[in-house]
C-alpha cells in the first residue's frame, strides 16, 4: 500500500437514472496535502467526493483512504469510518436549524455510532471553536449567523473528530471575498494543525494559489481517454 | 439514547408552537371521547339517582316528560297544573304522604319551587347557613342560586314579574332569604325555596292589604263629622313584613289552590301498589308517574344521541389523526436536508428514524399526559357539568 491518505485506482460510478459516466483511472492525496479539484459544472465533482466519503459505493473500483478501501466496506461500516476519519465542508453549510452553533459543532458525536463525545472532545470543540473565532456566539441558531460565522461553525465540526481528510464541497462558494480567504485560511490552518489533508471542490480560481496541487477535473477523463 | 433525546427535545423546543399545535390536537383525540362519555355516564347517573329517589309524581294528566322533568329539575316546561287535592287525595289515602310542588316562577332566572318542609327532609336538605323556612315571604336558596344571586340570610330577593301584565295575578313579591342550603350537587343547589303559600301569593291566590275596616281606635281617632268611607284603592302589599303579615289571607277553597305536581312517598312497597293502580282508572283526570321509567325513557333517546356525537367524534378524530399525519409527514419532507446531512457525516439511518420516533414519542407521550389531565378533570367536573347540562336542558 502506498503511502497516501485517499488512492483511487479504476474508480467508475454512474447514477443509475442516468447522467453522467464518473471515470477515475487514478487519483492520490498525500497526507497533509491540499489539493483543488476544479471543473465544469455537472461533470461529477461533488460525486467524486461522495464517493470518497462512501456515502456512493463505485460501481468498479477502489477507493482508499487512510489505508482502508472504503468501496469493500458495508453502508454501515462506511457510516462508521466516514465519521470517524473524513471532515465535510459544504458550500450550503448543512447547519440544523434547531441547534445552537455549539451543538452543530458536536453534532457529530451525537449522532454517529462510536463516537464518544467526552470532555477532551467538548475541550477540542472549544479550542477550535477559538481558533474559528466564534467563541462568543456559541450559543446562537443558525438563523442569528452570518454566513461566514456558518462556515466557521462548519468547518468546527469538520474537524472536531481529527479526521484523516477533511473534504470541502464548493466551501467558500456562498462566502464574499474577504470571508472566502479567511475561511480557506482557517481550513487550512487547523487541518494542518490536526495532520489532515484537504480536498476541495472549487470554482474560484482566485483561490487556487493557496493550494499544493491543483487537478483538473477534465484530467480524469483524458487520462481514461490515454 | 441520551443524545437521540436531547436533539429531540431540541427539535421540539426550537418548533414549540407546532409542537404545542400537534400536542394539543392529539390530546384534544384521546381526551375527547373519553370526557363525552365521562359526561354522558355522569349526566346518566345524576339523572337516574334523582329520579330513583323519588318513588312517585302525581299531576294532571299531560306529558309524564314535562311532568318529570319540571318536579325533579325544576324546568321550564311546566306539566298542566293541578290542585291541592292531589296532594289531599294521597294523604286522605293513607297509602303515601304527599309534597306538593309549586313550579313556574322564577327570581332573577333561578326557579322558586312552593313547597313544604317535608320536601327538605325528603331531599335530605339541610341549612349551611341561617334557618329554614318558618314564615309567609321568606326564602330559602340553594347553595348554588345564593352564590349566583350573591345573596345570603336577610338579603331580598324579588320574584320576576312573570305575570306583570296578568291583571288576575300580583305583582313581584319581595321575598326575605333567611337561608342557604347545604351544595348537594343537584337541582336543589339552583333553586330558590318558598312555602308553598308564599307561591300561592306570587300567584296572586293569595294577598295582603290595609283593613278596609278602621279599628275602635282609628275610629275614636277619626272625625266622626265626616262619613266614614272606604278607599276604592286598594294597594296590595308587595313585600310580607312583620307589620302586615297578619293581613294576607287566601281566598277560595285551599284544596282548589294551584300546583305543579305531588311527591308521593308511599309507605311500602305493597301501598305503592295500591296507589299506582288508583291512578289507572281512565276516567280521572291526574296522572301518577314513576319518575325512574320516564327518565330511563329519556335516557334510551340520549344515548342515540350519544351514539350520534361518538360518530361525529369517531369522525373529527380521523380527520383530525389524517392532519395530525399530514403535519409528521410534511415535517418529515421538511426534514429530509438535515437527514442527507446527518446521513453524509456519518448517523445511520436508524439513527434518524429512532430520532424521528423519539421525537413523536415525547409528543406523542405529552399528548396524553395533556389528556389524561384533561380526563381527570372531567372527573372532576363531570358531575357538576351533568348537573349543569341537565338544568340548560331543563330550562
Amino acid at each position: 500500500m502506498t503511502q497516501a491518505i485517499v488512492q483511487l485506482r479504476d474508480l467508475a460510478f454512474a447514477y443509475p437514472k442516468g447522467g453522467f459516466h464518473l471515470e477515475v483511472p487514478a487519483f492520490h492525496l498525500a497526507p497533509g496535502e491540499r489539493v483543488a479539484v476544479v471543473g465544469p459544472s455537472g461533470t461529477g465533482k461533488t460525486t467524486l467526493l461522495h464517493l470518497i466519503a462512501g456515502i456512493l459505493k463505485p460501481h468498479r473500483g477502489e477507493v482508499w483512504v487512510a489505508g482502508q478501501n472504503v468501496a469493500s466496506l458495508s453502508d454501515s461500516r462506511r457510516r462508521s469510518f466516514r465519521a470517524a476519519h473524513i471532515g465535510f465542508v459544504f458550500q450550503d453549510f448543512e447547519l440544523i436549524d434547531y441547534l445552537s452553533a455549539w451543538e452543530n459543532i458536536l453534532y457529530p458525536y451525537r449522532i454517529a455510532p462510536g463516537m464518544v463525545l467526552d470532555e477532551s472532545v467538548r475541550a477540542r470543540a472549544h479550542a477550535l471553536a477559538v481558533a474559528a473565532g466564534i467563541d462568543g456566539i456559541l450559543h446562537r441558531r443558525p438563523d442569528r449567523l452570518s454566513q461566514g460565522e456558518k462556515q466557521r461553525v462548519s468547518v468546527c465540526r469538520a474537524l472536531l473528530a481529527k479526521p484523516a481528510v477533511v473534504l470541502a464541497d464548493e466551501a467558500t462558494g456562498n462566502l464574499d471575498p474577504e470571508n472566502k480567504q479567511r475561511i480557506l485560511d482557517l481550513l487550512f490552518e487547523r487541518a494542518a494543525k490536526s495532520g489532515a489533508s484537504v480536498l476541495a471542490v472549487t470554482h474560484d480560481h482566485a483561490l487556487l494559489a493557496g493550494f499544493d496541487r491543483v487537478v483538473d477535473f477534465a484530467d480524469f477523463r483524458q487520462a481514461r481517454a490515454a | 439514547m441520551i443524545d437521540t433525546l436531547r436533539l429531540a427535545l431540541a427539535y421540539i423546543r426550537f418548533h414549540a408552537v407546532k409542537s404545542a399545535v400537534l400536542v394539543v390536537t392529539l390530546a384534544a383525540i384521546l381526551a375527547v371521547p373519553v370526557g363525552v362519555s365521562r359526561l354522558m355516564a355522569a349526566a346518566e347517573e345524576s339523572l337516574l339517582a334523582r329520579a330513583e329517589a323519588t318513588p312517585f309524581l302525581i299531576g294532571a294528566r299531560g306529558s309524564r316528560l314535562d311532568l318529570a322533568m319540571s318536579a325533579l329539575y325544576f324546568s321550564d316546561d311546566l306539566p298542566e297544573p293541578t290542585t291541592m287535592a292531589a296532594a289531599d287525595a294521597v294523604w286522605d289515602s293513607d297509602l303515601a304522604a304527599a309534597i306538593p310542588l309549586h313550579l313556574g316562577f322564577s327570581a332573577r332566572g333561578l326557579p322558586i319551587v312552593g313547597t313544604t318542609l317535608d320536601y327538605f327532609d325528603f331531599r335530605s336538605l339541610s341549612v349551611a347557613q341561617g334557618r329554614g323556612l318558618a314564615l309567609l315571604g321568606e326564602a330559602v336558596l340553594g347553595a348554588e342560586a345564593a352564590q349566583r344571586l350573591s345573596l345570603g340570610p336577610g338579603s331580598r330577593l324579588v320574584s320576576s314579574p312573570d305575570n306583570l301584565f296578568d291583571l288576575s295575578g300580583a305583582y313581584p313579591l319581595a321575598m326575605t332569604v333567611v337561608g342557604v342550603l347545604t351544595p348537594k350537587g343537584t337541582a336543589d343547589d339552583r333553586a330558590v325555596f318558598v312555602d308553598v303559600k308564599t307561591a300561592w301569593v306570587i300567584a296572586g291566590v293569595g294577598h295582603g292589604h290595609d283593613d278596609v275596616v278602621p279599628t275602635e281606635a282609628e275610629l275614636a281617632a277619626a272625625d266622626t263629622s265626616a262619613p266614614l268611607q272606604a278607599d276604592p284603592a286598594i294597594v296590595e302589599f308587595t313585600e310580607i313584613t312583620p307589620e302586615n303579615i297578619e293581613s294576607f289571607h287566601f281566598h277560595g277553597e285551599p284544596s282548589r289552590f294551584p300546583i305543579s305536581a305531588v311527591i308521593a312517598l308511599p309507605y311500602d312497597a305493597r301501598a305503592g301498589a295500591i296507589l299506582q293502580g288508583r291512578y289507572l282508572e281512565p276516567d280521572r283526570n291526574d296522572q301518577i308517574a314513576v319518575p325512574r321509567e320516564v327518565i330511563a325513557g329519556l335516557l334510551s333517546q340520549l344515548f342515540r344521541i350519544k351514539s350520534l356525537i361518538d360518530a361525529v367524534v369517531v369522525t373529527v378524530g380521523a380527520a383530525a389523526l389524517l392532519a395530525v399525519g399530514l403535519a409528521v409527514y410534511l415535517s418529515l419532507q421538511l426534514r429530509r436536508p438535515e437527514m442527507a446531512t446527518a446521513f453524509k457525516l456519518g448517523g445511520r439511518r436508524a439513527l434518524i428514524a429512532r430520532l424521528v420516533a423519539v421525537e413523536s414519542g415525547l409528543l406523542l407521550g405529552a399528548a396524553i399526559a395533556l389528556a389524561a389531565a384533561i380526563a381527570i378533570g372531567f372527573e372532576y367536573v363531570a358531575a357538576d357539568a351533568a348537573v349543569w347540562l341537565i338544568a340548560q336542558a331543563a330550562a
